[in-house]
């Protein structure tokens, strides 16, 4: 069996279970935010339960449009505050304890490996990468699983990526995840598991694995995984939650594909318009003047990712017109970058510093872009349009060569200029 | 002889491949939940008269990845709000394909009419049949039926309706 139906089945109370069978499996986190909290209350209160089925095991972030972008949304917002005080909701996140969810949940110790955790929000398979299975679902699901504590799966196939060798210079888990979505295709790994394995994993950060997880569902994915070794383990017991280590791929029956990644074949990439799957090594980047730089998101929004922006930024200016914006994901992070003078680094390059909030990355707020502009980002969507007017583009990137641009005004390998 | 609603005719409105969520409904409009208000801005991400040009009833028939991106329930609400009557795709995303079963919208997965649809063209659906007939081409398809148990939520009218009276309930 792949680890996830391994996980799956402890949920569902089987012994095992195949792939394209049905399952209903309990649920150890229920996760939503300000913009599908709302449908999911909605739907929630149609079934008349007087309390969710643990006050602890829901979590609510309102980090999409907030601080409150207009009317509307801080009316979602005041609806989802008077849900969770109603109900009793443990960890709710509101005012200055507001991260954005997915680089927030793991650092709060919320999450446990070979749990399950569903959330509205598609980015949920972020938690993979502490040996979870977490899958992004909508509010109506959302719902359901708050009342019963239960969601229905169908179960997935699974496709082992064996990941060899070391990260070459200025490369990172993005560049892993872009890569690997460059060679299946947006589409490679719909319905299935991508289940991380091979001896290239434990030169990747925990901080890495998070984004190359948070990338899964832009290859279609139901979930990414990747095994309990001892860096993850480690990373656990710093936010306090205990594991035991376990791989990934022993049995390879368990898998309907493999597919070998050799890191040193993986190049610093640039996802070029507009689509994740259609990158390029940066050198091989087309020469585009540049309007905004965004570092941050639930990919890249975590402490190592402001370190190395701060490292090619350091003594260094955004070029005139760039519009650089910095976004710590968490208040932890926010703290951390505080503490460790990036501050003074972002500052001086010019930088414009954000409050933690997904809101340029969907378009949302906080960094919109107008028509014919173009803007490399460390998120995880370059659809046309996903960051404002359907004529502006986005390039994808990891904080690196988004640093390195914004200094030069152009896509740039952060070696040109370091 | 089919059960009442399970028979749905309309004009296909033909789209490309990778129709993601952000297209169909772009964030910007997440901040409300009604799917007349979000229906007006359907499609709004890939073409702003698009929805000025849909009529009620009409039926969608996309390429592949249809839905893909964000979870948002709100691209189906706008479907359902702008009246479109059912999707037909090549391949649909996961998660919007498991939205379409827990909130009640009629979508139907078959390469076949896809390529074999222009736009405009007169569709005549039978989903207890699993049938798609398109009647300016004047062919037919049997398409596949959905599993046993998504077949039970989507009888029930969707999740929430299915939990009401269920084995799912605690």
């Amino acid at each position: 069996m792949s680890a996830t139906r391994r996980i799956l089945a402890k949920h569902a109370g089987k012994r095992s279970l195949q792939p394209g069978e049905f399952a209903e499996v309990t649920v150890d986190l229920v996760l939503s935010n300000d913009v599908t909290a709302p449908i999911a209350i909605k739907e929630f209160e149609r079934l008349g339960r007087k309390k969710v089925f643990d006050t602890g095991k829901v979590v609510i972030v309102l980090d999409h449009f907030t601080p409150n972008r207009d009317v509307g949304s801080a009316e979602q917002c005041a609806l989802v505050r008077s849900f969770a005080r109603e109900y009793g909701i443990k960890h709710f996140y509101d005012c200055g304890d507001v991260g954005i969810e997915h680089v927030l949940l793991p650092e709060e110790g919320l999450i446990e490996p070979e749990g399950v955790v569903i959330g509205g929000d598609s980015h949920t398979c972020t938690y993979g990468a502490l040996g979870a299975f977490a899958s992004g679902v909508g509010s109506t699901d959302v719902a359901a699983a708050m009342a019963t504590g239960k969601v229905w799966l169908r179960v997935p196939e699974a496709i082992l990526v064996k990941v060899t060798g070391k990260l070459r210079r200025w490369a990172s888990g993005k560049d892993l995840i872009l890569y690997l979505i460059g060679k299946i295709g947006v589409g490679g790994a719909t319905y299935s598991s991508l289940e991380f394995a091979g001896d290239g994993i434990g030169g990747i950060s925990v901080e890495g694995r998070l984004t190359v997880a948070n990338m899964a569902i832009e290859a279609g994915a139901k979930n990414g995984l990747f095994p309990v070794d001892g860096p993850a383990a480690r990373y656990l017991a710093s936010v306090g939650v205990e594991a035991s280590e376990w791989s990934v791929g022993p049995d390879e029956y368990g898998y309907s594909d493999e597919v070998d990644i050799d890191l040193v074949d993986v190049e610093p990439q640039v996802a070029l318009p507009s689509l994740p799957s259609n990158t390029v090594a940066v050198g091989d980047a087309p020469d585009v003047k540049l309007d905004q730089v965004v570092i941050g998101s639930c990919t890249n929004g975590r402490m190592e990712d402001l370190m190395v922006a701060a490292q090619v930024l350091k003594g260094k200016k955004a070029a005139p017109g760039v519009r650089l914006i910095i976004i710590p994901g968490s208040p932890r992070v926010y703290r951390g970058a505080l503490k460790e003078g990036l501050f003074e680094i972002f500052l001086d390059a010019g930088a414009i510093i954000s409050p933690p909030t997904c809101g340029p990355c969907l378009g949302g707020h906080m960094g919109v872009l107008a028509a014919g502009e173009k803007a490399i980002s460390t998120t995880n969507r370059n659809f046309a349009g996903r960051m404002g007017h359907r004529e502006s583009e986005v390039y994808l990137s990891n904080p690196a060569v988004a640093a390195a641009s914004a200094v030069t005004g152009r896509i740039t390998d952060p070696g040109e200029i370091v | 002889m089919s059960a009442p609603g399970t028979l749905i005719e309309g004009n296909a409105r033909v789209l490309g491949d990778h129709i993601n969520t952000d297209a169909i409904i772009p964030a910007t409009y997440l901040v409300s939940h009604d799917p007349v208000e979000l229906g007006s801005h359907l499609m709004e991400g890939l073409d702003p008269e698009f929805s000025s040009r849909l009529k009620s009833g009409d039926i969608i028939v996309a390429g592949e990845n249809f839905g893909s991106g964000s979870s948002r329930e709100h691209a189906l609400l706008a479907i359902k709000g702008a009246g479109v009557s059912c999707v037909i795709a090549s391949s649909f995303a996961r998660i919007f394909f498991r939205n379409a079963v827990n909130v009640g919208l009629p979508i139907l997965e078959s390469p076949e009419v896809v390529e074999a649809t222009e736009e405009g063209d007169r569709l005549h659906v039978d989903l207890a049949a699993g049938t798609v007939e398109n009647l300016t081409a004047g062919v037919s398809f049997s398409v596949q039926h959905y599993p046993e148990f998504m077949r039970r939520i989507i009888d029930a009218g969707g999740l929430i309706d299915f939990i009401k009276g269920s084995d799912l309930e605690t």
